[in-house]
């Protein structure tokens, strides 16, 4: 489904990426971990073509993601992704915010986009705020519509940027849940975290980063039993000691 | 103080009028040809096509480096001339308006496209990748998801600008058209009272531009809260 192929990128001579390789399965969870500045949301935004990457390949559902000819408007549409920061448009209420790129960018109805918005506001809990602005929710409702909002252009597969790390440890957890759920029912996900929960929960593998490398892409329970290389293992120490 | 004679404006009013409408009309078409041209100057401007940033950061600079007297008064000298070209307007047809109103708009543009390109800028930019992630074109991201936030978030800046505006008019008297201050002007010099005449217009500016800002300061915190 996602094929990261030497993919390398640099600001001037800082190199953000180096020479990375992964592979993402149709239905496959991936949790991408790594310390701050490794890469892994660059790595991301790439795989949608949001940041450009000027060394190797990426190929989403067979389409590649840096060839200049690629239509990225149409690829985009079928890749979901949620941002660390939410990113609901303020000025528009959560209904129009689920239906918006429906309308605009798939074509449909307004009437099909708000069925399937609303339907898709109820799997993840709040139809009440169908009418409301997202100032007017909690930072986890919030990111709880951007993952609505996702799904409603029935994406082939999901970009998770850190979703919960801009939240409230007690708004953790609702996020997490539609997640969860979402794997179990089989979507293709990448997901840049440090919720080791939620990876050894539904993670199939864990790509471990640092620097701009890949340092390590491993099954769920050999990342947890016995990370091979050191900076996996330290990263692992100091992120579970607490 | 008792040598004022106030006797000749009751009957001017009807032409002072005239000029009121005359002031508003050129102040109403360069707001709105000013706002409009400027986003696009302002979204050129932020391109990554070169060609079209430079174009209007060369534009912006000359145009805010110029008096607005002599961008004024160009107008009404190639413009008439230019018209006559084009479209062989008999001489005599009176182009002075619309000559004000073309250089206004294209003046206010330069000012306006930078209060709008700040305006843009103050939207934050994982809005344009989350409208992107979404499959927006660019052109869909500015329009429906940027645009909208930054013009909110400049309401009061580009009514400022517009009371600003609207007293920049007067400079029309360059070309002797009778907006609101050159009708005052023509009525005192007629009656020999242009202290008067020129007092009551200052005054009618004042109330009109004061209380102006007043709706936008209260706009202003609307918008905040």
């Amino acid at each position: 489904m996602i094929s990261i192929r030497n993919v390398s990128k640099h600001y001037g001579s800082f190199q953000v990426l180096a020479d990375c390789r992964a592979e993402v399965e149709k239905g496959e969870v991936i949790v991408v971990c790594g310390p701050s500045g490794s890469g892994k949301s660059t790595l991301i935004k790439c795989v949608n073509g949001l940041e450009p990457f000027q060394d190797g390949e990426i190929v989403v559902n067979g389409i590649s993601v840096g060839d200049p000819k690629t239509d990225l408007s149409k690829l985009r549409a079928q890749v979901g992704m949620v941002f660390q920061n939410f990113e609901l448009f303020p000025h528009m209420s959560i209904t129009d915010n689920l239906a918006i790129a429906q309308i605009k960018v798939l074509g449909r109805s307004r009437e099909e986009a708000v069925g399937r918005g609303l339907k898709l506001l109820e799997r993840v809990g709040l139809s009440a705020q169908a009418e409301k602005f997202p100032g007017q929710l909690s930072g986890g409702q919030q990111q709880r519509v951007a993952i609505a909002r996702a799904l409603s252009m029935d994406p082939i597969c999901m970009l998770f940027d850190e979703p919960t790390s801009a939240l409230d440890p007690e708004m953790v957890k609702e996020v997490l849940d539609v997640m969860v759920g979402l794997a179990e029912e089989g979507m293709t996900m990448m997901v840049v975290t440090h919720e080791m929960g939620f990876a050894r929960r539904v993670a199939n593998r864990v790509i471990f980063m640092d620097q701009g490398r890949i340092v390590e892409d491993a099954a769920k329970e050999a990342f947890f039993g016995t990370p091979r290389s050191e900076r996996a293992q330290q990263f692992l120490s100091k992120i579970l000691q607490h | 103080m008792n040598d004022f004679d106030w006797s000749s404006i009751p009957g001017a009013l009807p032409f002072l009028w005239d000029g009121m409408k005359t002031t508003l009309e050129i102040t109403v078409i360069a707001v709105v040809v000013g706002i409009v041209w400027g986003t696009l100057l302002a979204i050129m401007r932020m391109s990554s096509f070169k060609p079209l940033s430079w174009f209007a950061a060369g534009y912006v600079n000359l145009f805010r480096s110029i008096p607005l007297v002599m961008v004024l008064l160009w107008f009404f000298l190639i413009v008439p001339a230019l018209l006559e070209s084009l479209f062989n307007t008999p001489r005599s047809s009176d182009t002075r308006l619309s000559s004000a109103m073309v250089a206004f708009a294209l003046f206010e543009a330069a000012y306006y496209s930078e209060i709008i390109r700040a305006g843009i800028q103050s939207v934050s930019k994982g809005q344009i990748s989350a409208a992107l992630a979404l499959g927006m074109s660019y052109a869909q991201a500015m329009r429906l998801v940027v645009l909208p936030q930054a013009f909110r978030n400049m309401v009061p800046l580009l009514l400022t600008q517009g009371i600003i505006l609207f007293q920049d008019t007067s400079l029309v008297y360059v070309s002797s058209l009778a907006d609101f201050f050159g009708a005052a002007y023509k009525v005192g010099d007629r009656d020999g009272r242009l202290v008067e005449l020129l007092l009551f217009a200052g005054a009618v500016y004042f109330a009109i531009c004061f209380s102006a800002s007043l709706l936008v300061k209260r706009f202003q915190k609307r918008v905040v809260t």
